[in-house]
């Protein structure tokens, strides 16, 4: 029902993409992560709840976004189409797709693990079940969230003591507002860098409750003690180096491994994923009772590998996503393209300048 | 063994040499002499071999978790590091049981591991595997791995040392030198205030050279240093007491009897004399290459032939040690007058020679000096300044090196391996090409001179270019040309090539390259006729 095409996923019966990579006529958008977000289509069909973000993202392309409530089903070209949580971020949905009696689902990114800034991931019975592998290999095991932010939080309480501000790191989309919600905001200030700051009020607008907040660069002088959510981008500029004496830390599933915390080079890294780690994934799928299994960005091989040893029919689905990297927001500018595969994904961009650029930057280029 | 893992991650947690010492003091207060013992043997890299197999590890390690050998692989190549992939592939039994000492665990659990057959080891391994847990468990895999390694200076143990005994860096640093137990004991001679203790078996420190980054002019007069080759070879001290030699090499490994002829040539210095040098393979009076010395290197027997074909020598640059009097503190020049007086009462045609001082009226003569280093086979020169006492440590300001330029060459990236450690899971170890007609044929492999943001770069595209794997090797598309530099270049009949080069490191990445312009084989044949014509 879906192939991979130049442009992205596509469902030829539908007539429309599925997180296009290219600009299309017509998406259907699992969220508003720049890797699944492309401007320049001339219709996005997206959760309804995640319909503010998403425009926020697409700047000059804002008025084709329309939303779509999560279990509504609509038929797109004799294709019934319905979006239900997939608890990555604000919004975040998978895609159900059915024809002709035959059922898929397209996970995009998601996570079971609780956040109470987004709908909980419900599982979506399914033929065939297209899921991420980001972090599928079973080293990847989450600690539980509540006991992640015990940790974010004493480390707080400890750079207050030390006299330091907290500089914590984190995408500026999901991430920094899931942070948010589990720090104990009795403890001091808490400012927002301003790529941060744009998407939370999108994220207050859509009725999720967040503790108070300041605005980073007009409130700087009132950062004593503050904690500071900025994106990984910020770690090391000169806007972060103006908060005077801090302690650095990223929080991100990579974190999980050593190598990769000392790589950062921040006083600390949190172990706090938006995907789902190898056992989530695994119970996921198992929930989902699909007889295919068609696996994407991460650790395809290995995923296909042992849901094939469990007697699943599973393959890997090429795709361009990206899930949660390591380095978000540092694009290498001197990669040379290959003419002849022009394999080379589009950057992630996060808006690393404060005060913010224009939505529009924030997209690959078209 | 909570409290040393806890060290552990107070020391990986900070890059703050303040909060290291910081850490280190507060664990030395607590802890027990027999721990403390471990620990310092342990932080300054006396850990043990390999105690398990890597293969019977990793099997049991995936039996442990459940998992297939191949997914425990996978797992291993993205954690880069064995021990810690054990760490987070095993499940973890949270058991609240008293916490028993690092001496207990080093004593009574790991090093017991020397001494049992497999099925013991699997059976102590999976009960000490469902004993401990977090950092415990951790530091208690990297011990077993033999890869215990920590994010500390000797300098700052030492520091850590002196600053909770009272007692003075440079004596905490010689006590640690030479052969020693782990032991309470041994721990309250290293605290001991009275420094009037000797060993008779220990060498003294090692004084290292900073590579000088400035102007020569900025050293002041020429006439005051002391010029040197800077020898390619082992640095070692030569210890002559009690009737007995011993040869220690920087690591401060005991080279016994690796090189028997200087051994014998030391038999005729007196008691009380302490050589510092280059170990070097010697022949008629001038250094043989690198390459050859190797075959010397890690051979624990040294038979007939090879000591015939490798002839090796000790180069002395100084003496630290002469009638069981401790020299180090009088000036260079002295030391050396010293140095050739002991030297020259040697019998003719031994095995240890004076390193000569090079001429130098100026710093032209200097530079000059400098560009004839490679035909010396030296790896360029010694500026030692000539009133300079013998340091402990690496200090600034008195001793110099000074490279030669390296050779450099444009190769072509073709093949890429995932790295360890801090580049777990970034492909980071690279082998370059150069053209031989119309093919590439690999030439050198480089692990050094990128930075971070062109490691990840690189990384991505060895993703989005892999051609084929080999394990956990990618044959990847001709695509990225870089500048690698090096010491020296030989002719090699190990090498695909035919030629192997000396310290080859990557000193640029060349963009604006395609991989048609990188160098030929004709190339760096040349290179190696211009060496060997000169030599």
């Amino acid at each position: 029902m879906l192939r991979v095409t130049d442009c992205g996923l596509y469902c030829e019966a539908g007539d429309f993409f599925i997180d296009p990579w290219r600009p299309v006529a017509r998406a259907v958008v699992t969220h508003a992560h720049s890797d699944h977000l492309v401007g320049g289509c001339d219709r996005y069909l997206t959760a309804a709840r995640g319909v503010g973000v998403a425009k926020e993202r697409l700047g000059q392309w804002a008025d084709r976004v329309e939303g779509m409530a999560f279990g509504e089903t609509r038929s797109i070209n004799g294709v019934r189409v319905s979006l239900h949580p997939a608890g990555h971020i604000l919004g975040s949905a998978q895609v159900r797709l059915e024809h002709r009696g035959e059922v898929w689902v397209a996970s995009g990114d998601y996570k079971t693990d609780p956040d109470p800034t987004c709908d909980a991931w419900e599982p979506v019975r399914c033929h065939t079940f297209i899921t991420e592998s980001t972090f599928g290999l079973p080293i990847y095991r989450w600690p539980r969230p509540a006991d992640v932010f015990a940790e974010v939080n004493a480390w707080w309480r400890a750079n207050i003591a030390a006299g330091q501000v907290s500089l914590l790191f984190g995408y500026g989309l999901g991430k920094a507002q899931r942070l948010l919600a589990g720090l104990d905001a009795s403890l001091g200030p808490i400012l927002l860098h301003g790529a941060v700051d744009r998407m939370t009020t999108l994220y207050r607008e859509a009725g999720v409750l967040l503790p108070d907040t300041s605005y980073a660069t007009t409130a700087r002088g009132a950062a004593s003690g503050a904690m500071i959510i900025a994106p990984p981008s910020a770690d090391g500029s000169t806007w972060a180096k103006k908060f005077g004496a801090q302690s650095t830390a990223f929080a991100s599933g990579w974190m999980l491994v050593r190598g990769a915390r000392r790589r950062r080079s921040v006083d600390r890294g949190f172990t706090l994923s938006d995907h789902v780690d190898w056992p989530q994934l695994l119970a996921a799928i198992d929930a989902t009772g699909a007889e295919r299994v068609l696996v994407t960005h991460g650790f395809t091989e290995p995923v296909v590998r042992w849901l094939r040893e469990r007697g699943l029919a599973a393959d890997v689905l090429a795709t361009r996503y990206e899930g949660e990297r390591d380095d978000p927001s540092e694009t290498p500018a001197t990669v040379p393209t290959d003419p002849i595969t022009d394999t080379i994904t589009d950057p992630i961009t996060d808006p690393i300048t404060d005060p913010p650029t224009t939505p529009a930057d924030s997209l690959p280029t078209p | 063994m909570k409290a040393f893992g806890e060290l552990f991650d107070a020391i990986d947690r900070t890059t703050a040499t303040q909060g290291k010492v910081a850490a280190l003091v507060s664990y030395f207060r607590e802890a027990t002499e027999a721990d403390a013992a471990w620990a310092i043997s342990f932080l300054i890299g006396r850990r043990p071999k390999r105690l398990i197999k890597s293969a019977l590890l990793r099997q049991w390690a995936a039996e442990a978790a459940a998992i297939p050998d191949w997914l425990f692989e996978e797992s291993y190549t993205q954690v880069g590091d064995l021990a810690e992939t054990i760490s987070l592939l095993v499940p973890e039994v949270v058991d609240a049981s008293p916490d028993p000492s690092l001496q207990y665990w080093v004593e009574e659990r790991l090093l017991p591991f020397n001494r049992m057959d497999a099925e013991q080891q699997r059976t102590a391994l999976l009960s000490a595997w469902g004993t401990l847990a977090g950092s415990s468990r951790f530091v208690f895999n990297k011990l077993i791995t033999g890869a215990f390694r920590v994010g500390v200076s000797d300098g700052l143990v030492v520091r850590a040392l002196a600053q909770v005994s009272g007692v003075s860096r440079d004596a905490i640093s010689h006590r640690l030198m030479g052969q020693w137990e782990p032991s309470a004991d041994w721990y309250r001679r290293v605290m001991h205030p009275d420094t009037d203790d000797a060993d008779w078996s220990r060498p003294y420190p090692f004084y290292l050279a900073y590579p000088l980054e400035n102007e020569l002019t900025t050293l002041g007069d020429a006439g005051d240093w002391q010029i040197e080759w800077k020898w390619d070879g082992i640095r070692a001290q030569l210890v002559r007491r009690n009737g007995k030699t011993l040869i220690w090499s920087r690591g401060e490994e005991l080279l016994a009897g690796r090189f028997p002829e200087v051994e014998q040539t030391a038999e005729f210095l007196p008691d009380g004399t302490v050589l510092d040098g280059e170990l070097v393979a010697w022949r008629d009076g001038a250094p043989l290459p690198f390459s050859e010395l190797q075959r010397r290197i890690n051979r624990k027997t040294i038979g007939k032939k090879l000591l015939a074909d490798v002839p090796c020598a000790l180069v002395v640059y100084d003496v630290l040690e002469n009638g069981g009097i401790d020299l180090r503190t009088e000036p260079m020049h002295a030391r050396r007058t010293t140095l050739d007086a002991v030297l020259s009462r040697l019998p003719i045609g031994g095995t240890l020679h004076p390193s000569p001082i090079i001429p130098a009226q100026n710093w032209t003569d200097v530079h000059a000096a400098r560009s004839s280093a490679r035909e010396m086979l030296a790896e360029g020169l010694m500026l030692k300044r000539k009133s300079s006492a013998y340091g402990v440590g690496r200090r600034s300001g008195d001793w110099w090196k000074w490279k030669v330029t390296p050779l450099t060459i444009d190769a072509v990236l073709v093949y890429a391996q995932a790295g360890h450690g801090r580049r777990a899971g970034l492909y980071t170890d690279y082998t370059f090409a150069v053209w031989d007609g119309d093919t590439l044929v690999p030439f050198a492999k480089a692990y050094s001179g990128l930075t971070d943001i062109e490691i990840k770069a690189v990384d991505r595209y060895v993703r989005q270019h892999t051609l084929e794997r080999f394990g956990p090797v990618r044959t990847v598309t001709p695509g990225l040309v870089f500048e690698l530099a090096f010491e020296g270049i030989q002719e090699s009949n190990r090498h695909k090539s035919g030629i192997a080069v000396r310290f080859p490191r990557i000193n640029r990445w060349r963009t604006d390259k395609q991989p048609a312009d990188a160098d030929s084989l004709t190339t760096i044949r040349a290179m190696l006729r211009a060496a060997t014509v000169t030599s």
